[in-house]
């Protein structure tokens, strides 16, 4: 079960601005990828202008590796409390990245009877318009 | 010294009835409840030198002051969202305690069912502000907007660290409707739930009902705060001010503090309850009810644990079956009913209904509740208060 969009119910993009276009520019081209003070070496999700434990604002953009788990999720079942342009149910997770920062993304083809806190998963692409592509994750075989 | 124990006191309050729709203003309800609160402390608007408010509330200071004839304003404030009502009262007790004041309106208004509004307010003003820009860039696209969803989240990691099963949250929304049906000011006066009615309210996002979240609705409410020695020459016995504080953390975030190392609590409320036990002198065993931040009911419990009322992890046993926390029980919570029970107007009623119970005027009246506390703000920056019958 693949994640699926109402058409014709606009798309919500994220709105890309200074402290975040790095971010997003890596996503268009299938990478993750994540701040990191060049200074102290903090590793930040999500961006943004100053280090929040040396203040530096000299920063960098550093892949990840990809791989996570989940942290916590909840399943969108009633579609008046949810997005109208995704078709319910659908799957909002927080994935705990290995590299030890979080993200919140959905589950790309998980059914809701499957899922569980701790189940190990991987970042994967989802392009669903031509100018907009997502992060999402798959079940990660260990 | 540096706290605000007994330099304020609530001398008036007023609310309007909680309905779907007010067929009023904003603004004439802001006015209305005003007027009244003052009559309630034997005040006029001529006195009136303060105002504090919501800062989403679309009663502007302005159009209060040219409607009210209010024409000597030394000190207006705000505060924002559910973190408000206490700190709203906080920011009141702050004024009169430094004298920049003498008599403080703190008011809240909204058409939130109705949606019946003389302007538009902020939220729909399309202006976007930094936390709106982390809320549509990293949450938005994949679906994740409605507070239902978001406060789910938090949800089910509690659920998940503490082995807890969802139908167990089904008590605190009991025990506020059978409170709010004894309130004749409620939307929900004479119409309580039962605990079934609970496991079969529709399911919105999983792992939480429909009777998990507060309805909207259309009110308003009002209090003026002002010196003890003030107090003393008007109409009602003052309730006062023994402990107020606000809290904001690292990576605190509206509903969404998925950041941080646990989000399986509710660590704002817990520093608040630090800071305002401190400052009243008084510890947990001490307090007669509490009036918590009901606009999610599995925060109830996370409250309760944050407080000092029960240990991490047993706020769901605490509520169970609703002995403990309906009244005649050992810390009735919530006793005109709150969000759940009463009516959501992010949390103002809380306040309206701890200063009722220590003058002995609630619908559900604890007996000498003479020290009660308020918590403002459940799952964001947070805020709380002690009132006290006694200086
Ligand atoms: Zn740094």
């Amino acid at each position: 079960m693949v994640m699926e969009y109402n058409p014709g119910i606009q798309l919500l993009r994220p709105r890309v601005d200074f402290d975040n276009q790095g971010y997003w520019d890596g996503i268009k081209q299938h990478k993750l990828i994540f701040q990191k003070c060049k200074y102290c070496g903090l590793l930040i999700h999500r961006p943004r202008p100053m280090c929040p434990r040396c203040n530096s604002m000299d920063m960098e953009w550093v892949p990840s590796m990809g791989k996570g788990t989940v942290y916590s999720w909840v399943n969108f079942v009633y579609a008046n409390a949810a997005y109208p342009g995704i078709k319910v149910p659908y799957l909002v997770v927080v994935v705990e990245m290995l590299d030890g920062v979080r993200i919140v993304s959905n589950m790309y083809d998980v059914p809701p009877d499957e899922i569980y806190v701790g189940m190990p998963v991987e970042v994967v692409f989802d392009d669903i318009a031509d100018d907009l592509t997502l992060p999402k994750f798959k079940r990660r075989e260990v | 010294m540096n706290n605000i124990k007994n330099r304020a006191a609530i001398v008036g309050i007023s609310m309007t009835k909680f309905s779907k729709d007010s067929e009023r203003t904003e603004l004439y309800l802001t006015c209305q409840c005003i007027k009244a609160a003052l009559d309630d402390a034997g005040l006029t608007p001529d006195d009136v030198d303060g105002l504090v408010k919501q800062t989403d509330d679309a009663s502007d200071e302005h159009a209060v002051t040219s409607s009210m004839g209010m024409g000597n304003l030394t000190y207006f404030g705000e505060s924002r969202w559910g973190a408000a009502p206490s700190a709203m009262a906080m920011r009141a007790a702050m004024g009169v305690a430094t004298g920049v004041a003498n008599y403080i309106v703190v008011y809240r208004s909204v058409n939130g069912a109705s949606k019946r509004r003389m302007t538009p307010s902020m939220r729909t003003s399309g202006q976007m502000s930094t936390s709106d820009l982390l809320q549509w860039t990293f949450h938005a696209p994949f679906g994740h907007m409605s507070n239902a969803g978001r406060v789910a989240m938090i949800v089910r990691r509690y659920m998940h660290e503490f082995g807890i099963n969802n139908d167990q949250f089904g008590w605190v929304p009991t025990v506020c409707r059978e409170h709010g049906a004894r309130n004749a000011n409620s939307m929900f006066y004479q119409k309580p739930i039962a605990f079934e009615d609970y496991l079969k309210s529709k399911m919105i996002v999983e792992p939480l009902r429909r009777m998990d979240f507060y309805e909207e609705a259309d009110a308003a409410a009002a209090l003026v705060v002002t010196t003890p020695e003030r107090a003393k020459d008007l109409k009602q016995r003052p309730v006062y001010v023994l402990g107020a504080a606000q809290h904001m953390a690292l990576e605190t975030e509206e509903l969404t503090s998925y950041y941080r190392p646990s989000i399986s609590g509710l660590p704002e409320m817990g520093k608040v309850g630090e800071k305002i036990f401190a400052m009243a002198g008084v510890t947990p065993k001490d307090i007669k009810c509490v009036q918590l931040d009901d606009s999610y009911g599995p925060f109830v419990p996370m409250q309760l644990e944050e407080l000092g009322f029960c240990n991490q992890g047993e706020g769901v046993d605490f509520c169970n079956r609703g002995d403990r926390i309906r009244l005649g029980g050992e810390l009735p919570l919530n006793t005109s009913g709150g969000s759940l029970g009463e009516g959501h107007i992010h949390g103002m009623n809380h306040v309206i209904e701890a200063v009722r119970q220590i003058r002995g005027t609630s619908t559900a009246q604890v007996k000498d509740a003479e020290l009660v506390l308020v918590a403002s703000g459940a799952g964001g920056p947070a805020s709380g208060l002690i009132l006290g019958g006694k200086s």
